[in-house]
């Protein structure tokens, strides 16, 4: 095989995204992507990139083309039934004078 | 990095929709984040994939002056260190390679730009590492001009590229200390030994100052830059804040910077500085600076010498995928 040819398929193994969580117990978070020939050597190039200090206890890597976003071109029209709604919060209530915690 | 020409991306700009960039530019004036599925000016997006490439590039090429010398690091602490700093700088290049590639590029064709010489890299990497203080040079000069640049860029209005480099600057800390450490303990050490420090201070300061790019009259892209919120300060604001910073920490360890006119001014409170030697400058950018040719040649065989290891691993996935379609 080519030297090209081996520079080709570096550039041809999937893009996987990685998401970690970090130690004290939040939601995993998009950290950034990796490519890999397999699931497990996304996880191990993932462990390798994002985490030299220990930043997570836990990471998932899911193949970038298996993301299903939404539009930025769609974001008004899609967001939209949750932006006209303030009684959804709690500073749309009045509270009576004199209370003060509550 | 500081940006710089290059010879890549010069495909001519089609005109944009007069609207769609209006509201684009309204965007970051109100400053949002710019995300990779938005609409952006094409010219934006070039600049962009210009600038986080050799960004990115930088770091990679960054390793080879320092790899250098791990196998000569005068003790194991100082190994240890040097290993972990040069394995950051391959994550780095990696982040910025993830981030450039958010712009529909690909990251094959990016690092063939840099094999075959066709991409710009930050120029400081085409100086030689002669001794030890070398090493401590590149962390308190060149990482801290890095520091300093890149915090800047952390704010910056594309928001895959300002999130690699806030990850980065956590990072990057740790590498400006050690490199001071070790120029500190060189400067405290014997005669010989302050005299190393000071001969390795004298060889990078002047290089590391051109490390912020042309001076902002001589800068092509700087404006347009600070203009889309990709750039928040000058190179020549950013340039002084380092020598501002640098001033004081070279004090305290009895060092010199090689300026005689270095003063401080009582009306900016700004340290002035001597001119910089553009010609050397643009030397070094145009190919002929010491070790242009020794890193471009390193990391080809680098590269080649990886070829096996892209090749297992991509026979591995093949032998894994009829039995995972099996499962």
């Amino acid at each position: 095989m080519t030297e090209q040819a081996h520079g080709t398929e570096d550039s041809q193994w999937p893009l996987w995204e990685v998401f970690a969580q970090p130690p004290k117990g939040e939601a995993h978070e998009h950290v950034g992507s990796v490519h890999a020939a397999t699931a497990e050597q996304a996880l191990q190039n993932a462990r390798d990139v994002y985490t030299r200090r220990g930043e997570a206890v836990s990471l998932w890597v899911v193949p970038s083309a298996s993301i299903v976003a939404s539009t930025p071109e769609d974001m008004g029209p899609f967001f939209d039934p949750g932006n006209d709604k303030p009684y959804r919060h709690p500073q749309f209530y009045k509270v009576p004078r004199g209370v003060r915690v509550f | 990095m500081p940006e710089q020409p290059s010879a890549v991306h010069k495909t001519p700009t089609p005109p944009e929709d007069p609207a769609r960039q209006a509201e684009f530019e309204a965007r970051i004036a109100r400053g949002e984040s710019i995300e990779p599925k938005d609409w952006m000016p094409e010219r934006y997006r070039k600049q962009l994939v210009r600038m986080m490439s050799q960004h990115a590039h930088s770091e990679v090429v960054g390793m080879l002056p320092e790899g250098n010398w791990i196998t000569r690091a005068p003790s194991l602490r100082r190994k240890m260190a040097l290993l972990a700093k040069v394995q950051d700088e391959a994550g780095h290049g990696l982040y910025i390679y993830c981030g450039t590639e958010t712009l529909g590029v690909d990251r094959h064709e990016l690092i063939q730009q840099l094999l075959n010489g066709t991409a710009k890299y930050s120029s400081i990497f085409n100086y030689p590492t002669l001794t030890w203080a070398d090493i401590g040079c590149i962390g308190w000069f060149v990482d801290g001009a890095a520091i300093v640049n890149q915090t800047m860029l952390a704010h910056a209005s594309y928001g895959p590229y300002a999130r690699a480099m806030v990850r980065i600057c956590k990072e990057e800390n740790f590498h400006k200390k050690q490199g001071y450490e070790i120029v500190a303990t060189l400067a405290n050490g014997t005669p010989e030994q302050k005299a190393m420090a000071q001969d390795a201070v004298n060889r990078w300061w002047w290089p590391s100052l051109m490390m912020f790019g042309p001076s902002d009259k001589d800068s092509a892209n700087s404006e347009e830059l600070m203009r889309w919120g990709v750039k928040k300060k000058s190179n020549d604001e950013l340039r002084q804040r380092f020598v501002n910073l640098t001033v004081a920490q070279a004090k305290a360890i009895g060092l010199e910077l090689p300026d005689p006119a270095l003063t401080l001014n009582e009306e900016t409170q700004n340290w002035d500085f001597g001119p910089i030697d553009w010609d050397e400058f643009w030397r070094v950018v145009k190919g002929d600076g010491p070790c242009n040719r020794e890193r471009l040649a390193a990391r080809n065989a680098a590269h080649d010498d990886g070829a096996w290891v892209r090749a297992a691993a991509t026979a591995y996935a093949a032998k894994q995928a009829p039995a995972t379609e099996a499962a």
